[in-house]
């Protein structure tokens, strides 16, 4: 299948087509780009959801039982659900499934799995696109699992409009060692696994962190889930559609829109200059020598990635 | 880079065994070969198979089975791929399969069927060398 082929199937509601141009967007390959460039300005329709916070923190769980309380109010869901690369092997195991068996025989979820592929730089840039497939596609609500590990749990929320933090009960180390920029780019937070002890000190903690963090015009609102028993699930939809509305409605909402997108252009740009400049960085004859400088202590690593950095931009102004 | 893309394989086990421990190991020496590999769990029927295959849009389906049930399971999974028009995956089976019912098997279209105690090495190479190109 071909772009145009891909293009119209995806239009046309063919499931086949929207997975076959995923897997295309996911490796940037040029068809990719072009079902991208051509679908985008039909996106823009679907509640795009991330769902972030530790590992552990039960985000599977909470995504498969948002999306079955989405169903129950009628709308379509398309997840993408990101799991780890090992940073050896690159290979990943993908297991989300198994959480969210009941709703693969569902027509109105379409569930694809991710891996973070994290040597090749920027996740931000292709689970952006993935949702953007899957917005173009007609979905009514589509959730994005992170990783749950390390900068991946921010980037991958700039895809999202809406993004919800996934806190534990956790004796107040778990709220308190959260990044400060999580508590940033979430707006909505949840306590998951709230007949855990401590649930009421874990809101209060967040409370607290909310209270000196940086917002805008939107106040995060704090909840508490049980995603296993979907216990505290009907409110926290209703609290994303209240952001959503938010997000489009409000006297706020072209502002928040344009952050929004200034986030995910800087994200995907951040991705792309990682990516070209190692490559460039590596294909260098200065780096072999920089190595056995820095091997041998006679000169610093930073000082190191200075020169090798001016090579770079040298390469680059040659054209 | 769109060339290093990883094979992506499906796992899965259908029907009513409750043993997965074989699918795992396979799962696992086929992400350590650098795959992407999608596992589904324990019981899924042949559209949740289909179904998944179909999404997650992999090159390989892997199935294990140890209830005996392959000559009625396998045949209704491949019907259920064709019916979404999944018809370019590479099929494998694995689990406790007779050998007078080999044939069969690869006469349904799968193109590799490993008993116990298979070598991984195996199937990883058999994976590498046959999986279709995707994007």
């Amino acid at each position: 299948m071909n772009a145009s082929d891909l293009i119209n199937g995806i239009l046309a509601g063919e499931r086949r087509a929207l997975s076959r141009a995923i897997s295309h967007v996911e490796a940037d390959s040029p068809t990719g780009r072009e079902v991208l460039e051509a679908l985008y300005p039909r996106t823009g329709h679907a509640q795009v959801v991330g769902i972030t916070g530790s590992a552990g923190a039960g985000k599977s769980t909470l995504v498969g039982a948002i999306a079955r309380e989405e169903r129950k109010r009628g709308r379509t869901v398309g997840i993408v659900a990101v799991d780890p690369s090992s940073p050896f092997s690159h290979g990943a195991i993908l297991g989300d499934r198994i959480r969210m068996q009941d709703l693969t025989g569902d027509g109105g979820v379409f569930l694809r799995s991710m891996a973070s592929r994290g040597n090749l730089g920027g996740l931000s840039e292709t689970a952006t696109g993935v949702a953007d497939v899957m917005d173009a596609a007609g979905f009514d609500v589509v959730l994005i699992e992170t990783v749950g590990a390390g900068q991946d749990e921010v980037e991958v929320a700039n895809a999202a409009g809406t993004t919800v933090l996934v806190a534990n009960p956790g004796g107040g180390d778990d709220v308190q060692s959260m990044k400060a920029g999580l508590m940033e780019v979430a707006q909505v937070m949840v306590v998951n696994k709230a007949d855990l002890a401590g649930a009421d000190t874990a809101v209060t903690q967040l409370r607290g962190l909310l209270a000196i963090a940086d917002l805008g015009p939107w106040e995060p609102p704090i909840l508490k889930a049980i995603a296993r028993t979907a216990e505290g699930v009907p409110e926290l939809v209703d609290a994303i559609d209240r952001h959503q509305a938010f997000f489009r409605e409000s006297e706020h909402a072209e502002g928040e829109r344009r952050r929004h997108a200034e986030r995910q252009v800087l994200a995907i740009t951040r991705a792309i200059l990682h990516r070209e400049a190692l490559a460039t960085a590596r294909a260098s004859g200065a780096l072999a020598d920089l190595v056995s400088q820095v091997a041998a202590r006679s000169r610093d690593p930073r000082n190191a990635a200075e020169e090798l950095l001016e090579a770079v931009r040298r390469e680059w102004a040659a054209g | 880079m769109a060339d290093e893309r990883p094979i992506r394989v499906l796992i899965a086990k259908p029907g009513l065994d409750g043993h997965d421990r074989g699918a795992k190991v396979v799962a696992r020496a086929l992400r350590d070969a650098g795959m992407e590999v999608i596992y589904t769990g324990i019981r899924q029927t042949p559209q949740m198979i289909a179904e998944a295959a179909l999404q997650e849009d992999v090159q390989v389906v892997g199935l294990s089975i140890l209830s005996g049930a392959h000559l009625e399971l396998f045949p209704r999974v491949v019907e259920e791929l064709k019916s979404r028009g999944v018809d370019d995956v590479l099929l494998f089976a694995g689990g406790i399969i007779p050998k007078d019912d080999i044939t069969a098997i690869e006469a349904m279209g799968f193109k590799g069927v490993f008993g116990p105690g298979t070598d991984t090495n195996d199937i990883i190479s058999f994976v590498k060398s046959n999986a279709p190109q995707r994007v």
